[in-house]
């Protein structure tokens, strides 16, 4: 049985069952609030839920027992020396490489550390203070921290994406950034102004963690690869309907593998045509394979967003992606065939695999 | 006297009613936060402001961080009507 953490505007769905037919609701928490991103921490079992009240602002919540009562955490703040600043928004929670090291991407753009199995957290100041951040500009989502990719069983290496302010990486553990902007081309820009401007929109990252070196982006109107560990990008568009899209997947077990679900265009953010297909490479972008069997096809025009796509990391690979619609879809054979998993939720903001339940 | 209600009630033990000492407004829910610490970042941020849709009234009129508060004074905290727009 799968269990699936499924944020939405409207609270978490915890949603259980076998892959090929319909998932059982199997709790709704923080009814009413947004949940902007939900996972498991696969090393030590513990949920996490980015909950942001209208009212009541942002918050990081945890529990070891998804059905049970959550606590919340001590962070992520900004500090009181940080006084114009307060949190927005928290888009992702990410494991890290070391025991109890767990990694928080906000808005406005910042990285977050916890070194207690996410219980408090402190801010990554090196990054914070980086010289060009005044010249940093928000996406339509808000100035965003999104991406955050550790290197399998190196804890000195990061690679972290930001909308609009492009990626950023790491080689000593946060201590220092430095730009990976090379070969981004921002087409909203006018072309004088895209080798000298910050504001490059990435959209999602990911790291093919059998190659580490190698790293896949859905940018803000093209898709990317790099080979050199974020220093450069290639583009890899071609072949796909639209380089414009939000979220992305890797195959864990396949570094020449990436999943993206390419909407129309930044004007129209919408499956385009009314057909939603999952686009794969399995050859590191030279060409995709549209898959869209037993996904709608006629006057379909979803969005899903940014952290709407998870795997779970298995063999046949399993897929599960949700849209703004309400609408969850799955696939167990590496997105060969899809299956509804649920319909009629709150709108989906984050899909994520907790694991077999 | 601070009247609370859902969800700030079930963070402060359930108590709809709390007695809390203060003489600003912004000490007396920086007092509210150290005496139900599941209560933090909810109606204040990270810098003792007041959460911009919560408010705050002080024997019916709208307070800031900086209102002085006379004994006896009745404060209300509410959602405000403003909020909920990203949802």
């Amino acid at each position: 049985m799968i269990e699936l953490l499924v944020g939405t505007k409207k609270g978490l769905f915890v949603l259980r069952g076998e892959p090929g037919a319909p998932f059982e609701v199997a709790t709704r928490a923080f009814p009413g609030d947004i949940v902007e991103f939900a996972t498991r921490d696969p090393r030590t079992g513990r949920y996490f839920a980015s909950v942001t009240s209208g009212f009541f602002g942002p918050r990081l919540m945890y529990s070891d027992d998804p059905m049970g009562e959550w606590e919340q955490a001590k962070g992520p703040t900004f500090p009181e020396d940080i006084p114009d600043v307060s949190l927005d928004r928290i888009w992702i929670v990410q494991p890290g490489e070391t025991a109890g090291v767990l990694y928080a991407g906000v808005a406005p753009a910042a990285l977050f550390v916890s070194t207690d199995s996410g219980e408090t957290w402190e801010l990554n100041r090196a990054l914070w203070n980086v010289p060009t951040r005044p010249e940093w500009n928000p996406g339509a989502g808000g100035l965003a921290l999104h991406s955050i990719c550790p290197w399998p069983g190196d804890p000195q290496r990061l690679a972290v994406g930001i909308s609009a302010a492009g990626v950023w990486l790491s080689e000593d553990g946060g201590q220092t950034w430095r730009t990976g902007y090379t070969g981004l081309v921002p087409q909203y820009v006018p072309e004088d102004q895209r080798e000298t401007t910050h504001a490059l929109c990435v959209h999602n990252m990911h790291r093919a963690p059998q190659r580490p070196e190698r790293l896949f982006m859905q940018f803000h109107g093209s898709v990317y690869r790099s080979d050199d560990t974020g220093e450069t990008w290639n583009d890899i568009a071609e072949g796909l309907p639209s380089g414009f899209g939000f979220p992305m997947a890797i195959d864990p077990s396949d570094p020449d593998s990436a999943y993206v679900i390419p909407l129309t265009a930044d004007l129209d953010r919408v499956t385009p045509g009314g057909n939603v297909r999952v686009f794969e490479t399995r050859d590191a972008g030279a060409g995709w394979t549209a898959h869209g069997d037993g996904l709608p096809s006629n006057d379909a025009y979803l969005t899903i967003l940014r952290q709407a796509f998870g795997h779970d990391g298995g063999s046949p690979l399993g897929l599960y992606f949700g849209a703004t619609s309400g609408d969850v879809f799955g696939s167990a054979d590496a997105g060969a065939t899809w299956f509804t998993v649920r319909e009629h939720l709150a709108p989906v903001t984050s899909v994520r695999v907790a694991g077999p339940s | 006297m601070v009247m609370l209600r859902a969800p700030l009630k079930e963070r402060a033990d359930g108590q709809g009613t709390v007695d809390v000492p203060g003489d600003s407004l912004g000490e007396l829910l920086r007092e509210l936060e150290r005496r139900f610490p599941r209560l933090e970042g909810w109606v204040l941020d990270e810098h003792g402001t007041i959460r911009r849709h919560v408010n705050v009234f002080v024997d019916g009129e709208r307070g800031r961080e900086d209102t002085p508060l006379l004994p006896g004074a009745r404060i209300h905290v509410l959602p405000s009507i403003s909020g909920g727009s990203r949802s």
